[in-house]
C-alpha cells in the first residue's frame, strides 16, 4: 500500500494492518521520519513538501516492487505527507512484514534509501518567516549505494 | 489542417521557483530530444539558464528520461532539482 497525502497517520493503525495480513510473517519492522527541529539558519517552524503528482507514486511504486523482488516479503505500507509540516510532526511510514527479521528491517532500510534518493519531493524550511530550500545530501547518495 | 504538435513541460522545486513558472506548453515540431527542448527554453531569457546546470534533472512521461531521450508530442516532460523527500 502506497499513499501520498497531505493528512496524518496513525502509527498503530498501520501496525495492525502489516498484522492481521498473515499468519505466516513472523516479522514486523517500521520506520517513522520526523520533522526536527534543527537547521543551520535558527528555529525551524514548518517543513512545506511538494511533490510531482503521478510519478511520485509511480517511483514509490517501484521502489517497493524493487523490494519484494529482493526479499521475501509480506506486506509493504508507505505513507509520505506533503503539504505544511510542523516541527515533530510525522513525514513518512515505511512498514514492513515478513517471515523473519533480517528481510524486514532490510527491506524497510533499502525502501528509505531509495525514497531519499529517487522520490520526487522536495522540501522548503521555513525559519523566521523565511523559506528556503533543502539541499540533497551526499550522505544520502551514498547511502543509496550500498544497495547496488 | 492540423493543430500544433505540443510537449506539456513541469517544474518543480526550486527551478519552479527561479523561473517562476509550474507548466509551459511548447511545441513539438520534429523528433526532439530533451537536450534540444532545453536548448530552445533557454532562449526565451537569461533566467532560463538556470536549465543548463549539472544537477537539474528531466523526466519524460514520469520516468528519469538522459538528455537524448525523444521527445513526442503529447509527451510529459518535467525538469527538477534533485529530490529531498523522505
Amino acid at each position: 500500500m502506497i499513499k501520498v497525502q497531505t493528512q496524518d497517520f496513525e502509527l498503530a493503525d498501520e501496525y495492525q494492518q502489516l498484522k492481521q495480513d498473515s499468519q505466516a510473517n513472523g516479522a514486523i519492522v517500521t520506520f517513522t521520519g520526523l520533522v526536527r527541529d534543527f537547521n543551520q539558519q535558527g528555529q525551524l517552524q514548518a517543513l512545506e513538501l511538494e511533490h510531482y503528482p503521478g510519478m511520485t507514486e509511480k517511483v514509490l511504486e517501484q521502489i517497493c516492487q524493487q523490494a519484494h523482488s529482493r526479499w521475501q516479503l509480506g506486506q509493504i505500507r508507505l505513507i509520505h505527507r506533503v503539504g505544511e509540516l510542523a516541527v515533530n510532526e510525522q513525514i513518512v511510514f515505511v512498514g514492513v512484514s515478513s517471515e523473519h527479521r533480517q528481510s524486514a528491517f532490510e527491506a524497510a532500510q533499502f525502501i528509505m534509501d531509495r525514497l531519499k534518493t529517487d522520490a520526487p519531493f522536495w522540501k522548503q524550511e521555513v525559519s523566521g518567516g523565511q523559506k528556503s530550500w533543502v539541499e540533497a545530501k551526499v550522505s544520502d547518495a551514498e547511502l543509496a549505494k550500498r544497495w547496488q | 489542417m492540423t493543430g500544433h504538435a505540443k510537449v506539456n513541460i513541469l517544474f518543480f522545486g526550486q527551478l519552479k521557483q527561479v523561473l517562476n513558472c509550474a507548466r509551459l506548453e511548447w511545441p513539438v515540431t520534429q523528433a526532439m530530444t530533451i537536450a534540444e527542448l532545453k536548448q530552445q527554453l533557454m532562449q526565451q531569457s537569461d533566467s532560463w539558464q538556470v536549465l543548463a546546470e549539472e544537477q537539474v534533472l528531466s523526466a519524460l512521461n514520469q520516468t528519469l528520461c538522459a538528455a537524448d531521450a525523444r521527445v513526442n508530442a503529447g509527451d510529459e516532460v518535467a525538469f527538477f532539482p534533485p529530490v529531498t523527500g523522505g
